[in-house]
């Protein structure tokens, strides 16, 4: 009942609030500061290629540049994310398009994005490092939006009908529906989706900041570039150095963002009775009560609530008929527009593919061929181990305790920032990178199918383990008919998410600057990766597309099968 | 509550229709309705009738064909003031008890402490005094709904909209908010002048409404609109609300509701252009359920009056309906001026045993135009299979989505429990290997 909740509101937790204000005020400070200092840094003059100093002394003021990049690179996903949703959500003329060109974009590998994106920001700002950063947050950006759009699109589609009506009923404004109705049905999918989009920036660092580009170097300050600098020095030491400096950041961004929240989030969900477990934070938990928290909320958050949920005073509600032709125009001059360009474009592609020779054609065939069986090892290996140790984990409860915050931990350290770790001991057995890109891609992809797994087990209703025991399964008897099916929808979701980020990985796995030369093998991501250094368009163009190609051709003729068998047949629910 | 007055709504010829222009289906026919001050106009039906529509239009929700007019004036969008109570409650979740009650005001460009007020104000009258900063789901069914008479009233609409306001509630707490709505409402404490409530509960229906329009299925109609003129609040003893009560079972359970079998299915076009054409639809009933009644009805000697029947079930109409149908299709009852009476079929089925009832079920669902037509379709194939689209796509012209799924569904129940037919996880018909072939060869009864 209500009560406690209740009650809970009327007891202040004073004991900590002094020093949380302080902290807090401390923040605020800080924030101001590191904002006004990328500023003036960004305001400068350019230096694309700076230097890179290998000094762990410099590694503060990386961590920040690395921070800032990908703070901005994620408020324009977000804000890109709400558009495109919103608008996919709400036009049916543009819906089937924009979702299907959001699933192309989605398997397009960044590195892909690289030069025309690089190039168009500094011809915008030719002379201040802005357009080098630009160009290295919209890379950032073209890494993390597109699943962020699709959670937004999709939530938006599952609002249930009723409260929709209620909304249109009670005449909500268009912002008052927005913040009250839209934005919180999302919130959840949003939270997750931002947790998944920034691992994958944090991902795609090192490449997003250091790169060559025909004859151009392109070196950020950064902590992927001192990852980068270290790595192709073969300096060790520096390694492990960038590695914690990494480490700590994502940690501290964990506790101090995502948990709070996550946690936040929680008041989001649509269930109409209060759940037993709810994830909590102590750090959301203290700021709440704090005075400088209150005070902010009573004189910004709320009144600005206040501003967008009120619609003006209406004397007569007299129903006005919509003006529709508005949104015509612009639909009919966005059609014109799409009618010129998408020809143009493609004639534009056709002559750049014309130049192309069938033996350079015949060889990314080949390194798709490699690639795909790579992804396809990488998901097997780790689908070999992580099953049966998810499993374990999950159905034991004592062990998930341990087990699952440190597993969090593993899975949140970027597989690119091992790379180096893991290819110091390669080379020192002499193993070249053709298998070794097989760990390479392991590194990022295990831990979602571990992680859909152990929830998979946990799902698994006790009785049916009971049961199990109670009629003597044996081990493969047990297997085969309680725990596969049982975890399979779960297991399903694991793999698709795997298989993307095996994909993605392809593209730095096969190719890598270590200890001062060039590490690759034969591979599309590879082929993607030397295309970008050498500035071949052609190859670069020819090699996405057949990437694109086959990452959507697998998830139509794979997974959605394998999606449609979860649902129907191995549900547990119902 | 004179008639004579001018309505407050006024919908003149609307009807509603689903999917492709090519297939469209008709769910709710030409039909003119009108919501008078004064009055609480309940609105019954079966299932599928276009309760929720009719209700959905008239409030500007959803645009019918036809017009709709408020104090004479046609609207486009939702009706200027008029709220709806909604059978889900539809409280927005992230909002507190208060914050719930006071998004309607904002939308109404209310400000400040006068709409905190008006706030207060409702939630106290309808008895959620101190649970302001409680939010939905801390709250129980029966509370969660006081939030959304709050919520609805508290814009003072002129018209309430009520969509099975109750149904979602258990009995006690139902009769209590029924009841309490009355006190507001014939007390004048609510300034609302007409109140519209879609309900499938009979009693619920004469207990509270003024006038009580009673639809009927495909596509949905008016079949009776009448007046009760009885004093509230009412007893449930009393006879004029017994032969209320009484009246609208007939006319819910009349013979020409329960569609006779078609003649002969095969032969009727089923092309696009008869999209229209009415093909019979399957009561949603399970054999084990059409078992109960039979079994029912042999304890009271064979017949008895449909509304004792539910009572003594503490069944809704709703779901004593389809197995009354299905009974009547199957040929084991017949249904006459509200009783039901057994069959010498029947009396067979409700004496049998299992192995016998399935052999009985077997023949008597081959009446059934749907069992029939698969049962064909899949003996007339080699491997006795046939993927679910494509009856499916036979159904489509006739059915919503929805609907055509729950026929395919109900056909496969009893397909199942006549052991004529079966559908796999993937979806596809098929005749199940140990099956009688559909020809009848004898399966060893007791």
């Amino acid at each position: 009942m209500a009560f406690p909740q209740l009650g809970r509101s009327l007891i202040r937790e004073r004991s900590w609030s002094v020093l949380v204000d302080l902290l807090v005020f401390a923040a605020i400070l800080a924030g101001i500061y590191a904002v006004l200092a990328t500023v003036k840094y960004w305001m400068g003059v350019v230096t694309p290629a700076a230097h890179i100093s290998r000094s762990p002394a410099a590694l503060p003021a990386y961590a920040f540049y690395s921070l800032m990049r990908m703070a901005v690179a994620y408020a324009l996903s977000l804000v890109f994310a709400l558009a495109y949703g919103y608008i996919a959500a709400y036009n049916r003329r543009v819906e089937m398009v924009m979702i299907a060109v959001l699933d192309i974009l989605q398997s397009i590998p960044v590195l892909s994005f690289l030069p025309s994106v690089m190039l168009s920001m500094v011809a915008l700002f030719p002379t201040r490092q802005l357009g080098v950063e630009l160009g290295s947050i919209v890379l950032i950006f073209t890494g993390q939006v597109w699943n962020m759009a699709f959670s937004f699109y999709s939530s938006l589609k599952s609002i249930p009908r009723e409260l929709r009506e209620a909304a249109l009923i009670n005449r909500f404004s268009a912002t008052q529906r927005f913040v009250e109705l839209e934005l919180p049905f999302g919130a959840i999918g949003l939270v997750w989706n931002s947790i998944v989009s920034v691992a994958g920036g944090w991902f795609f660092l090192m490449a997003c900041e250091m790169f060559v580009l025909g004859n151009h170097d392109f070196r950020l300050p950064g902590l992927g570039s001192y990852l980068q600098t270290a790595s192709s020095d073969g300096d060790t030491a520096g390694i492990l150095w960038g590695l914690t400096a990494m480490i700590t950041v994502i940690v501290l961004l964990d506790q101090l963002l995502w948990r709070p929240a996550i946690a936040w989030s929680e008041k989001f969900k649509m269930e109409q009775v209060e759940s037993a477990t709810e994830v909590t934070s102590p750090i959301l938990h203290l700021l709440r009560n704090s005075d400088v928290s209150r005070w902010v909320r009573k004189r910004a958050v709320e009144p600005l609530w206040e501003r967008l949920t009120t619609s003006p005073p209406r004397e007569a509600p007299v129903p006005a008929a919509r003006p529709r032709h508005r949104g015509r125009i612009v639909g009919a001059v966005l059609l014109l527009a799409l009618a010129v360009a998408v020809p143009y474009l493609l004639v534009k592609a056709a002559l750049l593919l014309k130049g192309l020779h069938s033996e350079e054609l015949a060889a990314t065939l080949r390194a798709a061929g490699a690639s795909f069986g790579r992804v396809a090892a990488s998901l097997g290996i780790a689908s070999l181990w992580a099953i049966p140790a998810g499993v374990a984990i999950g159905f034991n409860p004592r062990l998930s305790k341990v087990a699952q915050p440190l597993a969090q931990i593993a899975a949140s350290v970027p597989a690119t920032a091992l790379f180096p770790v893991v290819l110091l001991g390669l080379v020192r057995l002499g193993g070249g990178l053709g298998v070794g890109s097989i760990i390479l891609m392991l590194l990022g992809t295990q831990w979602y199918i571990l992680f859909n797994v152990i929830a998979g087990a946990m799902a698994i209703p006790t009785e049916l383990r009971e049961a199990a025991s109670v009629f003597r399964f044996t081990r493969w008897q047990r297997w085969r008919t309680l725990i596969l099916p049982g975890i399979f929808p779960y297991l399903v979701t694991g793999l698709v998410t795997a298989s993307g980020g095996a994909w993605n990985a392809s593209i730095v796995a096969e190719y890598f600057h270590f200890q001062g030369k060039t590490m690759s093998t034969l591979g599309l991501g590879a082929q993607i990766s030397a295309a970008t250094d050498s500035g071949n368009s052609q190859l670069l163009l020819i090699s996405t597309m057949v990437m694109a190609m086959l990452v959507v051709c697998v998830n139509r003729l794979v997974w959605r099968p394998l999606y449609r068998l979860a649902g129907s047949r191995y549900r547990l629910d119902s | 509550m004179t008639p004579t007055a001018e309505p407050i709504i006024q919908a003149r010829a609307i009807e509603k229709f689903y999917g492709p222009p090519e297939a469209r289906i008709q769910v709710l026919a030409a039909t003119d309705l009108a919501i008078y001050p004064g009055e609480i106009l309940a609105l019954l039906g079966p299932s599928g009738s276009g309760k929720s529509t009719m209700l959905r239009m008239l409030s500007g929700l959803a645009s019918p064909s036809g017009e709709v007019l408020w104090h004479g004036q046609p609207v486009v969008g939702p009706c200027p003031n008029v709220s709806i109570v909604f059978q889900s409650f539809a409280l927005f979740p992230w909002l507190t008890v208060l914050d719930n009650v006071e998004a309607p005001l904002k939308a109404r460009g209310i400000v400040g402490t006068e709409r905190t007020k008006r706030a207060l104000r409702i939630l106290d009258s309808v008895g959620l005094d101190g649970f302001e900063q409680a939010y939905p789901k801390e709250l129980s069914g029966g509370m969660k709904q006081r939030v959304g008479f709050a919520r609805a009233l508290v814009v003072e609409p002129e018209v309430l909209f009520m969509d099975e306001p109750f149904s979602s509630l258990d009995v006690l707490t139902a009769e209590n908010l029924r009841s309490e709505l009355l006190e507001l409402w014939d007390g004048k404490k609510m300034p609302t002048r007409a109140v519209f409530i879609v309900t499938h509960n009979i009693e619920e229906a004469v207990t509270l409404a003024d006038r009580v329009v009673v639809l009927g299925k495909n596509p949905g109609h008016i079949r009776t609109d009448f007046r009760i003129a009885m004093p509230r609040p009412r007893e449930h003893q009393d006879p004029p609300f017994l032969e209320a009560v009484n009246y609208i079972y007939r006319v819910l359970t009349q013979p020409d509701l329960v569609p006779t079998p078609a003649p002969e299915p095969e032969t009727a076009p089923l092309a696009a252009g008869a999209a229209r054409a009415k093909y019979p639809m399957m009561p949603h009933a399970r054999p084990g359920g059409i078992a109960g009644l039979l079994e029912l009805l042999v304890d009271r000697e064979g017949r008895d009056e449909i509304h004792h029947l539910a009572d003594d079930l503490a069944f809704e109409i709703d779901d004593l309906l389809p197995i009354i149908e299905a009974s009547s299709l199957l040929g084991y009852i017949h249904v006459k001026e509200g009783n039901a009476e057994i069959t010498p079929e029947g009396q067979r089925f409700a004496d049998a045993g299992i192995l016998r009832r399935k052999e009985l079920f077997r023949v008597a669902a081959e009446r059934v135009p749907l069992i029939r037509q698969i049962n064909r379709a899949l003996a007339n194939k080699s491997d006795h299979s046939m993927p679910s689209d494509f009856f499916h796509d036979l159904l489509d012209e006739h059915f919503s989505d929805e609907e055509t799924e729950r026929q395919l569904e109900t056909a496969v129940t009893w397909g199942r429990y006549a052991e004529l037919f079966d559908r796999d996880s993937s979806g596809r018909f098929f005749i199940p290997e140990e099956a009688p072939q559909p020809a009848g060869d004898e399966v060893g009864g007791r």
